[in-house]
């Protein structure tokens, strides 16, 4: 079991519009890319972000940046009541727990 | 005469963040069509919208644009900026072009002016709604009537064509209300007949500036060449360059869908897209298609008031205290309902840090730190109401005697006297919707008129 952290250039979060948040995993290379990305699940997303399967919209592998993107429902639209992040920019932390 | 190229200089990823000279200046040598800037966003959160206020500065607004005003002017190309005030209702728009005035009188120059207003009126929108011509974008409710009335500000994002109409009409400074990111740098390539679905990806790139380039910076310029069959970035700082990796990364920047991107009018789809490396830090990108959807959607956008916040941040220290601490927020909160049982409609939250202040119930490991960081926070209909809630909430907690407490002075450390801090308005996102519309330069129409001197 090894961590997907250890071999991501770039793993981060942002909002995607105030109603989703979104991750991305960037890989060096195609070859780690391609080790990677299939066991990347929204089972085991939903399982880090305690949230029901159907909150993990999409999960997208998109070669030319040798990245893999995640969105997900946000808690609250951005801002509302309860915020604790406006731009989501570090809701990345679990991502660091995705093993391979 | 027919252009081969067209050169487009973005000098900022956002109106007032700023960029060094010696880039705008290195993009002026390469002779730019036209100079674009997006000044908007939404990732600040609806209180600028709601409020009508932008969450730029005036003076660094008006910083970058001076040079702009200058150099597009002197040199007769056109200048466009999107999203004007950051969120590009009327009182952003007002803002922004009393900036665009000011300058032009300091500079002793004149310009035609195009203002194009993006404000959606609450009536129409009802009708359109009733009519069907409304629908939710993404995880969003349907839209009620009440959400239209309710919202403060609402807006649609304007697609190229009342931005190529301004610029058919003669205007030198556009200045357009909310509108699409990428349309600010596309509207003159298609006017002059380029491919739409490279130039519009191009702006899409551009519209970031040089956050797309390595290392990345939201306050640098980009510079983009567009030809008939691809487009051609190239960073203007010799610190930075745009890699095929730096660029095709880009394209996952705050969306959901990297291969399609919905925008008015259509899709870009990016599966066929090539990034290729050039020499010189530049990066070619070919192959992007426009799939024009059936009917013309404009994404609205609303925001409305949901009361005044009041704020009291504190820290705690004590073991015994932080091993409880759910539970005395939850009795505090108990406390605070029963005292005042005639104020139903606030919201009394605690943010606490060192536990799961960040991230909240996304938190997958809430176990406290030795100290935390804890942020009293009270929303309620009046200004009034709201410090009246944080206030009795900060004096409870501060003297809640719980479980086991050896610390019967206090509980709370703060940092401030005084210790709350009225934090004004609060708004929402009301309205994220989309509206089919038959003319998709209707509800924009473009306003002339000559500015300066």
């Amino acid at each position: 079991m090894r961590y997907v952290k250890d071999v991501a250039l770039v793993i981060r979060s942002k909002n995607a519009g105030p109603y989703e948040l979104t991750f991305d995993l960037m890989f060096p290379d195609l070859n780690v890319y391609n080790e990677v990305r299939h066991s990347i699940t929204k089972e085991k997303i939903a399982a880090l972000y305690q949230i029901d399967e159907s909150k993990v919209l999409s999960i997208i592998h998109f070669e030319p940046a040798y990245a893999v993107k995640i969105t997900i429902v946000r808690p609250r639209p951005s801002g509302d009541l309860g915020e604790t992040d406006v731009y989501g920019a570090q809701q990345h932390t679990p991502l660091f727990e995705l093993t391979y | 005469m027919s252009l081969t190229e067209l050169r487009i200089l973005s000098p900022t990823a956002i109106l007032g963040y700023g960029f060094p000279l010696a880039s705008f200046h290195a993009g002026l040598d390469r002779d730019p069509h036209v100079i674009a800037v997006d000044a908007g966003s939404t990732d600040p959160g609806p209180y600028y919208l709601g409020s009508g206020k932008s969450f730029t500065q005036r003076s660094a607004v008006k910083r970058d644009l001076r040079y702009m005003i200058e150099a597009a002017l002197t040199r007769k190309i056109p200048l466009i900026i999107g999203t004007a005030g950051g969120s590009g209702a009327k009182p952003h728009v007002d803002w922004n072009l009393a900036i665009v005035e000011e300058i032009l009188k300091e500079l002793k120059l004149t310009a035609q002016v195009g203002v194009i207003y993006s404000d959606i009126d609450r009536d129409f929108l009802i009708d359109e709604l009733r009519n069907g011509r409304v629908k939710p974008l993404g995880p969003v409710d349907e839209l009620t009537e009440e959400d239209i009335l309710a919202s403060t500000n609402l807006v649609a994002q304007m697609g190229l064509e009342p931005i190529m109409q301004a610029l058919e009409d003669g205007a030198e400074i556009i200045l357009a209300g909310r509108a699409y990111d990428p349309t600010v740098f596309a509207a003159l390539p298609v006017m002059k007949g380029f491919d739409m679905a490279l130039a519009l990806h191009m702006g899409k790139i551009l519209e970031c500036a040089a956050i797309a380039a390595t290392p990345g910076s939201g306050s640098d310029c980009l510079m983009g060449t567009l030809s008939r069959d691809s487009f051609v970035l190239e960073a203007l700082n010799p610190e930075r360059e745009c890699t095929r990796i730096s660029v095709a990364a880009h394209t996952l920047y705050e969306k959901s869908d990297p291969y399609t991107l919905p925008g008015p009018g259509g899709v870009l789809d990016l599966h066929e897209t090539t990034f290729e490396q050039l020499p010189g830090g530049k990066v070619r990108v070919a192959g992007t298609k426009f799939i024009p959807t059936e009917g013309y959607f404009l994404k609205l956008e609303g925001a409305s008031l949901i009361g005044y916040r009041t704020i009291s941040i504190s820290g705690v220290r004590d073991p015994i205290m932080i091993n409880q601490i759910d539970e005395i927020i939850a009795r505090v909160k108990d406390r605070v309902a029963d005292n005042f049982q005639e104020l139903r409609d606030y919201q009394l939250h605690v943010h606490c840090y060192g536990k799961n202040g960040v991230m909240g119930q996304l938190e997958p490991h809430p176990e406290p730190a030795h100290e935390l960081g804890l942020v009293i926070e009270a929303v309620a209909p009046t200004q009034e109401i709201a410090d009246t809630i944080c206030s009795f909430a900060r004096s409870t907690m501060l003297h809640y005697g719980y479980q086991g407490r050896k610390a019967t002075a206090g509980n709370l450390a703060f940092p401030y006297s005084p210790s709350d801090v009225s934090a004004g308005a609060v708004y929402k996102f009301s309205v994220y919707h989309l509206l089919k519309v038959d003319d998709p330069k209707s509800l924009f129409p473009v306003k002339m008129g000559r500015s300066g001197l």
